[in-house]
């Protein structure tokens, strides 16, 4: 469908070689039996299903329970090809959380002329609640789950910065913890950097982020929108993990200028909220106020400084597609360097002469909506049909500030094991970046997404797409 | 510390599992005694589904009491909302929603539970395999109490599931009692009677206590010693002596924990007096339906008394 004939493979390149990182994987696999793989394979689904790594369907009231495909084949990757990564991820990052202060506080890089007024002003994940607030220990994303798509082998883009409340991370650990359990002879023979110590980082870094003058041991919590929620799994799984109270919002009041929860013992005060809720359901009394999610009047607490909210409100003007094709001078405003990592090149279909470009390559291009995510409202012009594409046209024409276009990227592909062996399928990538005021700690691996439709470039688990184990090689 | 959604969600936990298990003996009890009766089986039919408390809800959909019926009512029917499926299905869910108070044994006990039941229950049962579902529902409702008691720390979360188990266990007893209470009443009682007897083992096997019942009473079967076991034996797990000992321990560990004592610590030390300082003769003479109603006004009165006590709601 959408291969365009030059894709790079993780594992074979161009050849019948494998690749360096894969060497000892593929020669191990040479030796295993196809059949055993595929029983492997099967008791992996039953142990997901027994542990309950499951994501819900919304609409779907008796199967509402579905598990994420998972695929045996780890995906590797390089300790000098991880090192490159970090270093533009952190690079990143910290722009990301320069630039969200500053849009916040003096607009410098507006005044710089940098990035048009508008792009802020108009955009609706800009927060004017958010101006002037000084978020405890200065960090606005606590956690970020930065995309990334490889196209070559030394070619990595950035597809997304997702500095709102990225999600996936429950299946980085389960998957490891599984396939350390199917294949422990493999870690063995391979030197595979450790994901497991992910829960308690997390916690350590939410706690240095805890408001300032604190006493005792910061009270941390997750907050989630329930049990029907999609990723309710990986709240109760990092809630869990880490040691923290699981709350709702009608578990928590407003008292006494603090946060609290209800507890069997009356309320108790929290320093820190994870909180897995949009922005938009946070507080009815400054946002949505039909919300039944959200705790009234936690934006006065967290505007006297006496809660660390992680993600802070309003960080999503920094992953707004929008604002991303600006994201390369945004780093170098703020860092003074060139970006590491880069940018997909990207058509604003704002500007009258990117619109007419886009319009007459409709059929080469991924057109996606600014605020749209996962997978959902895009076009992949190769893969679309015509009448398609027409539909699309009409869409873009009326409301042409409400897309960006892309080029189609030849993701790579890592293998699957499918019926009759190794099949390339394509991947991107998502680690998980923890920032602290003194710290930014990125795990070595992350979450990858393979499209197990063959030739398909879409990824998300919401529309069929699967998980790999993502191995980061010790040096 | 613990949040009351989570002290609320371990106690109907439990009180779920309890009464899916509850249901499962009562079925079973139900069917042997259909199996040995030539005549009249609707009958007993009928009055398993008076003790399961739910008349109402089956008498809105069916007309009569026939075993498959009253059988696929008890275990799968989605309207019943005490039925075995629909107990499970709330444990479950509400495990979920304490899932980071439970060790992922329980978690996982529960959760296989769920798996298991629901596809065993998927289709409609027939008799020639209610036996082997019912072994198979209690196995599982077994190994959720067997991993809660090998693998959770005695804290708060212990005592919010056990309080759950022995109010709902209290509760399913003193109904069971309570349906039956004239087939226990000297008045009533042709001793010998072949009616009687069967009746008295439907209660006995309702509990699963028709063999310790003969171990401890040497084979002799009567009214007042079935009462009595029920009712004041501390030995007997499933006795309401047993099940407010149990509760009265597990408020009073509350009480320390948190160095508060609530109203539902006074009536629940009440209880316990009462069962304490009486007979089994003193239960007849005032009258056992009134002993019994009292009961189990008292355990559901102690049941919201706990959820307040304890804020699960607010």
């Amino acid at each position: 469908m959408a291969d365009t004939g030059s894709t790079f493979d993780e594992m074979l390149a161009r050849s019948d070689q494998p690749r360096p990182p894969y060497e000892s994987y593929f020669q191990w696999f040479a030796n295993e039996d196809l059949k055993d793989l595929r029983r492997k394979s099967r008791e992996a689904e039953a142990f997901f299903r027994r542990i309950g790594i499951t994501f819900n369907v919304y609409g779907q009231d008796e199967a509402d329970e579905r598990l994420i495909p998972f695929d045996i084949v780890p995906r590797i990757i390089s300790a000098r090809e991880w090192a490159t990564l970090e270093r533009g991820i952190e690079q990143r990052v910290r722009a990301i959380n320069a630039f969200l202060h500053d849009i916040y506080h003096r607009q410098e890089i507006l005044r710089a002329g940098r990035i048009p007024k508008e792009i802020i002003s108009k955009n609706t994940a800009f927060l004017p609640e958010m101006i002037g607030v000084n978020p405890p220990g200065g960090v606005y994303t606590h956690i970020v789950g930065t995309d990334l798509v490889r196209t070559g082998e030394n070619e990595f883009f950035v597809l997304e910065d997702n500095a709102r409340t990225p999600s996936g991370v429950s299946y980085m650990l389960e998957n490891r913890e599984t396939m350390l359990q199917m294949f422990p002879e493999l870690f063995s023979q391979l030197k595979v950097r450790p994901v497991s110590a992910y829960p308690q980082l997390l916690r350590r870094s939410l706690a240095d982020c805890a408001p300032e003058g604190l006493t005792d041991r910061p009270t941390v919590a997750v907050l989630t929108p329930g049990i029907h929620n999609s990723a309710y799994f990986e709240h109760a799984f990092l809630a869990d993990q880490m040691g923290a109270e699981l709350v709702e919002s009608h578990d928590l009041v407003v008292e006494n200028g603090r946060v609290a929860m209800r507890t069997t013992q009356g309320y108790h005060p929290i320093d820190v909220l994870y909180r897995r809720v949009d922005d938009d359901y946070l507080d009815p009394l400054t946002f949505n106020p039909d919300s039944l999610l959200g705790v009234p009047g936690i934006m006065d607490v967290y505007r006297a400084g006496n809660i660390t909210i992680a993600n802070a409100p309003g960080t999503g003007i920094a992953d707004d597609k929008a604002l991303y094709s600006y994201m390369p001078d945004i780093v170098e405003f703020y860092t003074g360097e060139r970006a590491i990592l880069q940018n997909v090149p990207t058509w604003r279909c704002s500007e009258a002469d990117s619109l007419a470009y886009v319009l007459d390559h409709l059929s080469d291009l991924v057109v996606k909506e600014v605020h749209g995510s996962g997978g959902y409202g895009m076009l992949v012009g190769p893969a679309a049909s015509k009448k398609e594409i027409a539909a699309f046209e009409k869409k873009l024409r009326a409301r042409p500030s409400n897309y960006i276009a892309q080029p189609t990227l030849a993701l790579s592909t890592v293998p699957i094991l499918s019926k009759a062996g190794l099949a390339p399928r394509h991947v991107d990538l998502r680690p998980f970046v923890l920032v602290s005021p003194n710290k930014v700690e990125i795990t070595p691996g992350g979450l990858t997404r393979v499209a197990l439709k063959k030739g398909s470039l879409v990824v998300n688990s919401s529309q069929g797409g699967g998980t790999k184990d993502t191995w980061v090689l010790g040096d | 510390m613990m949040l009351g959604k989570t002290a609320g969600g371990l106690f109907w936990m439990f009180r779920y599992i309890e009464r899916a298990e509850n249901t499962a003996r009562l079925l079973e009890a139900g069917w042997r005694i259909a199996l040995t009766r030539s005549d009249g089986e609707s009958n007993e039919w009928q009055s398993v589904v008076n003790t399961a408390g739910i008349d109402a809800a089956y008498s809105a959909k069916f007309d009569s009491f026939d075993s498959g019926s009253v059988i696929n009512f008890l275990l799968r029917d989605r309207d019943n909302p005490s039925s075995v499926l629909s107990s499970i299905e709330a444990a479950r869910s509400n495990a979920r929603m304490v899932r980071t108070a439970l060790s992922s044994e329980v978690w996982e006990a529960v959760n296989e539970c769920w798996m298991e039941v629901k596809s065993a229950l998927a289709r409609p049962v027939s008799e020639r395999t209610l036996h082997e579902l019912l072994a198979a529902i209690r196995y599982r409702t077994s190994v959720v109490r067997g991993a809660l008691h090998g693998t959770m720390l005695r804290n708060d979360i212990f005592a919010f599931s056990r309080l759950g188990t022995f109010l709902e266990r209290a509760d399913n007893t003193a109904r069971i009692l309570d349906v039956k209470y004239y087939v226990l009443l000297p008045s009533a009682a042709f001793v010998g009677s072949r009616i009687d007897n069967v009746q008295w083992e439907v209660i006995l096997r309702s509990v699963s206590a028709e063999r310790s019942y003969r171990w401890l009473n040497g084979g002799e079967t009567t009214p007042m010693g079935i009462a009595e076991f029920l009712i004041l034996d501390k030995r007997m797990p499933r006795s309401l002596a047993f099940c407010y000992s149990k509760i009265g321990e597990n408020l009073n560990w509350l009480a320390n924990d948190y160095g508060t004592r609530h109203e539902s610590h006074t009536l629940a030390d009440r209880i316990c007096g009462q069962l304490n300082g009486t007979t089994v003769n003193t239960i007849f003479e005032e009258g056992l339906h009134e002993f019994l109603t009292a009961s189990i006004n008292d355990t559901s009165t102690l049941a919201s008394l706990i959820q307040t006590d304890f804020r699960f709601y607010q």
